[in-house]
């Protein structure tokens, strides 16, 4: 059965929503702590998944694309007390009104900044062979994280924080705070998933999958190799901006090794490699999996012992499973229906 | 801003001892991501478990860091074979090193740094040894034996690479065998052989690095990520496997790091070798001495 992606977009919907029903009725604060996490990292694999699971480009750093969604957050955040600084009169008034954005506005801007740092890597490696583009995506974690720790104004190394309040008000009614981010990260999990599912099934995306099979044999054939690397490479990138975009308001205090952190980068790459990189399914399943698995880790064991743990089980899925999870499943299938 | 003369001698006497130890950092990468085509990013996981290695048995059993990484050689050559059997096996035979062979390496560097947070814990480790401390006086320049030792055993390792690979029958086949794999085969060398060797060498190289790289600054586990950027930019304006161009490279990156950290502060050296990188990739990706 073939379902386009506006009936999918329901599915989609009425999925998250019933999510949504379900958390409010529960409404636990650790719960929504820990479910925005894995809904993070759904983000996170999804984005991961558009340029390395259907190009075939491998992004080592997701961490850094993160942290730009993140600290372009705080930047905004913070240019509420520069207002008085550097503008008078009207327009300082207006400025006021509009400050502290939303965060609706902050993930777009998010988006907008980590696209277009996906855009500006893609074009200067992505014409050359493709191992320079995951070495230099490998360097710009560190040398971003080197700008921000020298950046004063987003905290440098000290870290800033961000007071988050304690509800919001929509329409009369009165939300948790943490439910509202919650809400926001299920919303952004939503349209990741439904766009790379419409990718997948677009022209755009067999233009990737042709990349990712034969890049020499694509370009042959008429496929402008470089114009579509690079709307993966942007996609890509603003996702991974919108994941990290409400995680200052997450998080509270926001210091760069914990906006660079490593879990980023690896959990980005291991979990549509664990689930599956051909299609949507497979970060989904590799998330929800490795992500729980974590959330109940670090509290039972300890946070390094279970990012080892991520590590060894990607080092061991890529050897062993090498279509991952969804691989697997479908290999059983086939096995079963062919005795 | 007011440079002095001696400031500015120091600090280009500094980066060309720093550079010598890149040098010895990027020849293992040089041999297999510029001869082999195998993007081993996990080579700075293996640098930082020599330096481990040779902090372990320097406190210990008071040995000498270098003579360690030398009599650890042979262990890191197995290793370094083991883990390119490793990757033949799994992705290299099957066509699937672009990503997954990629991913691969990630995972090791992931997981050796995170065995070595485990074990050792995230402080700073150093080594003791006579040269640690002394320095010596040539006019203006002061040469701390703490950098000049590393630099002067980085060099001799240096060129004892580019002997072995000039001027062996294994060596030659090193180099041709990224080339032209079938006219090796007419040489009556395997190429799986060949490259397992090259592969095991690469990391003995790195070891040897890791214990240089503990003389010179103290090492905790994560120190490694900042090298991944600079030892792919070496490499890639050396020109992909040329020695001669590595050590240039290296020598010129040593000293703009050494620059930068000297007249804008230390904190912004790291991004020194990534713009290195990217300038190198958009301007003249085939590096300074390509072809």
């Amino acid at each position: 059965m073939r379902v386009n992606t506006t009936k999918f977009a329901f599915i989609t919907i009425a999925v998250g929503a019933a999510v949504m029903a379900f958390a409010h009725w529960f409404n636990v604060d650790y719960l929504y702590f820990a479910s925005y996490t894995i809904l993070q990292f759904i983000v996170l694999a999804t984005a991961w998944n558009i340029l390395g699971g259907y190009c075939g480009y491998v992004n080592f750093g997701s961490a850094a694309f993160f942290a730009m969604g993140a600290y372009s957050s705080v930047a905004l955040h913070k240019f509420d007390t520069l207002i008085d600084h550097w503008f008078s009169g009207s327009f300082a008034a207006i400025l006021h009104a509009v400050f502290p954005l939303p965060i609706p506005i902050l993930i777009l801007f998010g988006a907008i900044v980590s696209g277009i740092a996906g855009f500006g890597m893609g074009y200067l490696t992505l014409r050359l062979r493709g191992s320079f583009f995951a070495i230099a995506t490998l360097a710009l974690a560190v040398v971003l994280q080197t700008l921000v720790v020298n950046w004063e104004y987003v905290g440098g190394s000290r870290g800033a924080y961000i007071i988050r309040p304690e509800s919001i008000e929509f329409a009369g009614i009165t939300i948790n705070y943490i439910e509202y981010l919650f809400g926001l990260m299920l919303l952004l999990a939503m349209i990741s998933l439904v766009t790379a599912r419409a990718i997948e099934h677009s022209q755009l995306g067999f233009g990737f999958a042709t990349i990712r099979d034969d890049e020499l044999a694509a370009e042959a054939c008429g496929v402008p190799t470089l114009r579509v690397k690079l709307i993966a490479t942007t996609i890509s990138g603003a996702f991974m901006g919108m994941a990290g975009a409400p995680f200052p308001y997450y998080i509270g205090y926001l210091q760069p090794s914990s906006a660079f952190g490593l879990e980023y980068a690896v959990n980005s790459i291991a979990m549509p490699m664990i689930g599956g990189t051909t299609s949507w399914v497979g970060p989904l399943v590799g998330a929800i999996l490795l992500g729980s698995a974590q959330q109940y880790a670090t509290v039972t064991i300890s946070s390094a012992v279970n990012l080892l743990i991520v590590g060894l089980m990607l080092v061991g899925f890529v050897i062993i499973a090498p279509n991952g999870l969804i691989g697997l499943v479908q290999g059983w299938r086939r096995a079963w229906r062919k005795p | 801003m007011d440079i002095s003369f001696d400031l500015l001698i120091n600090a280009i006497a500094a980066g060309l001892l720093l550079g010598g130890f890149y040098a010895a950092v990027t020849a293992g990468v040089s041999i297999s991501f510029g001869m082999l085509d195998i993007v081993n990013i996990a080579h700075p996981g293996f640098v930082i478990l020599g330096s481990y290695l040779a902090y372990f048995i320097n406190i210990n059993y008071g040995v000498d860091p270098i003579l360690v990484s030398i009599l650890m050689l042979p262990v890191f050559y197995a290793l370094g074979a083991l883990v390119y059997q490793v990757y033949y096996l799994s992705f290299e035979k099957r066509g699937q090193e672009a990503l997954r062979g990629l991913a691969f390496f990630f995972g090791l560097l992931f997981v050796t740094e995170v065995s070595l947070i485990l074990v050792f814990g995230v402080d700073y480790r150093y080594v003791e040894a006579v040269y640690i401390g002394p320095s010596i006086h040539i006019g203006l320049v002061d040469l701390p034996l703490r950098m000049l030792v590393p630099c002067v055993a980085a060099l001799t390792l240096f060129g004892a690479i580019e002997l072995f690979i000039t001027r062996t029958f294994t060596g030659r086949a090193i180099m041709a065998v990224s080339q032209d794999q079938l006219a090796l085969q007419l040489m009556a060398a395997d190429p799986i052989r060949i490259k397992r060797i090259a592969f095991g060498l690469s990391i003995a190289i790195a070891a040897v690095a890791g214990a240089l790289l503990i003389i010179i600054q103290p090492v905790e586990p994560s120190v490694g990520r900042e090298y991944i950027g600079r030892i792919f930019a070496i490499c890639v304006l050396g020109g992909l496997g040329s020695m001669p161009g590595t050590l240039i490279a290296a020598m010129l990156l040593g000293v703009v790091e050494s620059l930068t950290a000297t007249f804008y502060g230390p904190s912004w050296a790291p991004a020194v070798s990534f713009g290195f990188l990217l300038l190198t990739l958009a301007f003249r990706p085939a590096g300074l001495f390509g072809r």
